[in-house]
């Protein structure tokens, strides 16, 4: 199962690695994947590289089969991977390319505060916030919601709790696709979803899910960083988590769906989990309805999170969440399908972008970023391990190349059980602790899964990106304080 | 004869599971689950659900017996230790599963086990013995 690959890959660049589409004869474009010669090494041991050769077998896809630095295994387009297909060529969409936790995603939150404000009472704020934000397996919710609710949220995102206090309309400008992206059809989602996902809006979950209180330790770029409201020794918070019981159940839903369409749509992968249908198809269609319906769940989970976050604030430091400066800096996807225009050989064509473990990264002047960040570029934040640190980044125009996509976290290097065996008889929470990073968590194997070693260091990660010239660096995070399920 | 081993991936959960016949194949990949998913030892048998299922081939049978497993167990709050396949054919399933609500037990529950993946999915035949491996997203 974890044999290394073993096929070409050609060096085109420092940064880029091309698996020539004569590896396979079923491969429609090259594969490319971003990397270092160092990390290259990691990379080939757990035969991500063969998911990539495999995605390029997608009826449609254009330019290439690309991943990110973080890539590893996952089960169809392996974690990191980005793949494009012409929408009117007959180009496919696959739930395997978007993930189960539809819309996993991250958030990065700022304060007025400064490190001096919080360092002393840390573990006091840590106490209240897991008090607060429900965490770990079959954690359910303080908001309870009706099947209509729910179906409300599927379609207004972020924006139904806005509309119900849980935040402000500045919150959903600064939020991919406004917290809500169009065309959300809840008639596409099966009842047996609404069953499975009920009771988890406002839960942070389980495995890599966290909720981090942070000091920004660098800044790279100050006039950007400026913009976006990050200055060095600030206090923010990270949110990472995503659509729970929704997303996973309306992806088995639609992969079983789309394995029993193959042959329907005389389509031939040579891996099962990545079954497609054409985006145009009846049943394409149906899954981008329920995709989004699941997409816009995850905002609103995330958002609902920000409101108890800040509740917990207002509290500790006595202050309302406007004068503390609790503001979104912004919120990002990184498992979903979007449809998105390039230029593909002199035309403008719409595409099918799949970003699993990947981050948009829009350029200064595109639309579809706020209208504050015009001249920046798109915030992209990238969560590093819960030992050492996360980054915020902003979109690029060299980042057409991979369709302004960029990578989305540090990516595993361990398996789970390998984790366990690796730290046994130690503690975690006191190495975390002597580190200055205080920790609660529900999970009784949760820390020990997520140990840093288990992790690549997103710094590496993070610094192939930036040479590549997909994103560039702004500011570093450092965890105080982290919440975990 | 073990009913499965559990191996390792980046990422998720992977289980090599055996079984005598197909059938057994199919209880001990529904065992490996819950077994990888929490404390099923000593776990009762008051909620008892039959399973009907259809799909294309036999691996598509396996993947969605155990997607459904998982949304019984989600949607119920359960977990289930106990798998009787009464019906197998390449296309069609019927089973009945016995276990029992964690809902004021829930630490039974320590791994969410997101879906049963078709990553690299082939059942094989080695002397006699049935074998599978299954990547779970975890």
């Amino acid at each position: 199962m974890t044999q290394p690959f073993t096929g070409n890959l050609e060096k085109i660049d420092d940064y880029r690695w091309r698996i020539p589409q004569k590896y396979m004869p079923g491969m429609k474009v090259p594969g490319i994947i971003f990397s270092d010669e160092k990390m290259l090494k990691d990379i080939v041991k757990d035969n991500a590289p063969q998911q990539v050769a495999n995605a390029a077998h997608l009826p449609g896809i254009v330019r290439a089969s690309m991943a990110m630095p973080d890539i590893h295994w996952g089960y169809g387009l392996p974690i990191g991977g980005v793949v494009a297909t012409d929408v009117e060529a007959g180009g496919v969409i696959s739930p395997g390319g978007v993930g189960y936790d539809i819309n996993c995603g991250v958030r990065l939150v700022r304060t007025n505060l400064e490190v001096g404000d919080v360092k002393p009472r840390i573990k006091e704020l840590i106490d209240s916030l897991y008090r607060k934000v429900p965490t770990g397996v079959g954690s359910t919710g303080k908001i309870k919601v009706n099947f209509q609710e729910e179906k409300k949220i599927m379609t207004e995102g972020a924006g139904w709790a806005v509309k119900r206090g849980y935040g402000c309309p500045g919150d959903l400008e600064h939020c991919e696709e406004n917290g809500a992206i169009k065309g959300a059809d809840p008639s596409k989602v099966s009842d047996r979803v609404f069953q499975r996902g009920r009771g988890q809006s406002g839960t942070l979950g389980s495995g890599n899910h966290f909720l981090e209180v942070q000091v920004v330790d660098e800044v790279y770029q100050e006039d950007i960083a400026s913009g976006f409201g990050i200055r060095k020794g600030q206090i923010t918070v990270m949110i990472h988590t995503g659509s729970r019981g929704v997303g996973h159940q309306i992806c088995s839903d639609y992969a079983q769906k789309m394995v029993n369409s193959l042959s329907k749509f005389k389509i031939n992968i040579p891996d099962r989990q990545l079954a497609c249908v054409p985006v145009k198809s009846d049943e394409g269609q149906a899954y981008l309805g329920a995709m989004r319906c699941a997409a816009n769940y995850a905002w609103c989970n995330r958002q609902v999170i920000t409101h108890l976050t800040r509740e917990v604030f207002e509290e500790f430091f006595r202050g309302s969440a406007e004068s503390l400066g609790i503001n979104l800096v912004y919120d990002v996807a990184h498992n979903i399908a979007k449809l998105e225009k390039y230029e593909i050989n002199g035309k403008m064509s719409l595409l099918c972008i799949h970003r699993k473990g990947a981050t948009r990264a829009f350029p200064p002047g595109r639309e579809g970023i706020p209208k504050d960040y015009g001249q920046f570029g798109q915030p992209v934040i990238i969560p590093g391990d819960m030992g050492r640190c996360s980054y915020l980044l902003v979109g690029t125009d060299a980042a057409e190349e991979t369709f302004y996509s960029t990578c989305h976290g540090a990516g595993r290097l361990m398996s789970r059980t390998a984790a366990i065996k690796a730290t046994q008889g130690r503690s975690i929470a006191r190495e975390l602790a002597d580190k200055g990073i205080i920790v609660r968590y529900t999970g009784r194997q949760t820390l020990h899964e997520e140990v840093s070693e288990a992790y690549k260091d997103v710094t590496d990660v993070v610094d192939i990106v930036q040479g590549a010239g997909i994103s560039s660096k702004i500011a570093k995070m450092r965890p105080i304080g982290v919440i975990k399920g | 004869m073990e009913r499965y081993k559990q191996i390792p991936h980046t990422a998720d959960l992977a289980a090599i599971i055996y079984g005598q016949d197909i059938k057994e194949l199919f209880e001990n990949s529904a065992y490996a689950m819950f077994d990888m998913m929490g404390d099923i030892e000593g776990l009762g048998a008051s909620e008892i659900v039959k399973v009907r299922l259809v799909a294309p081939d036999r691996e598509s049978l396996l993947i969605s017996w155990l997607n459904e497993l998982l949304y019984l167990s989600y949607s119920k709050r359960a977990l289930f230790s106990e798998f009787s396949v009464t019906m197998l054919t390449e296309t069609e399933l019927q089973a009945e599963v016995k276990g029992q609500s964690i809902a004021k037990d829930i630490k039974r529950l320590h791994t969410e086990i997101k879906a049963a993946t078709y990553h690299d999915l082939k059942i094989q035949q080695t002397n006699k013995i049935y074998m599978v491996t299954i990547v779970f997203d975890v």
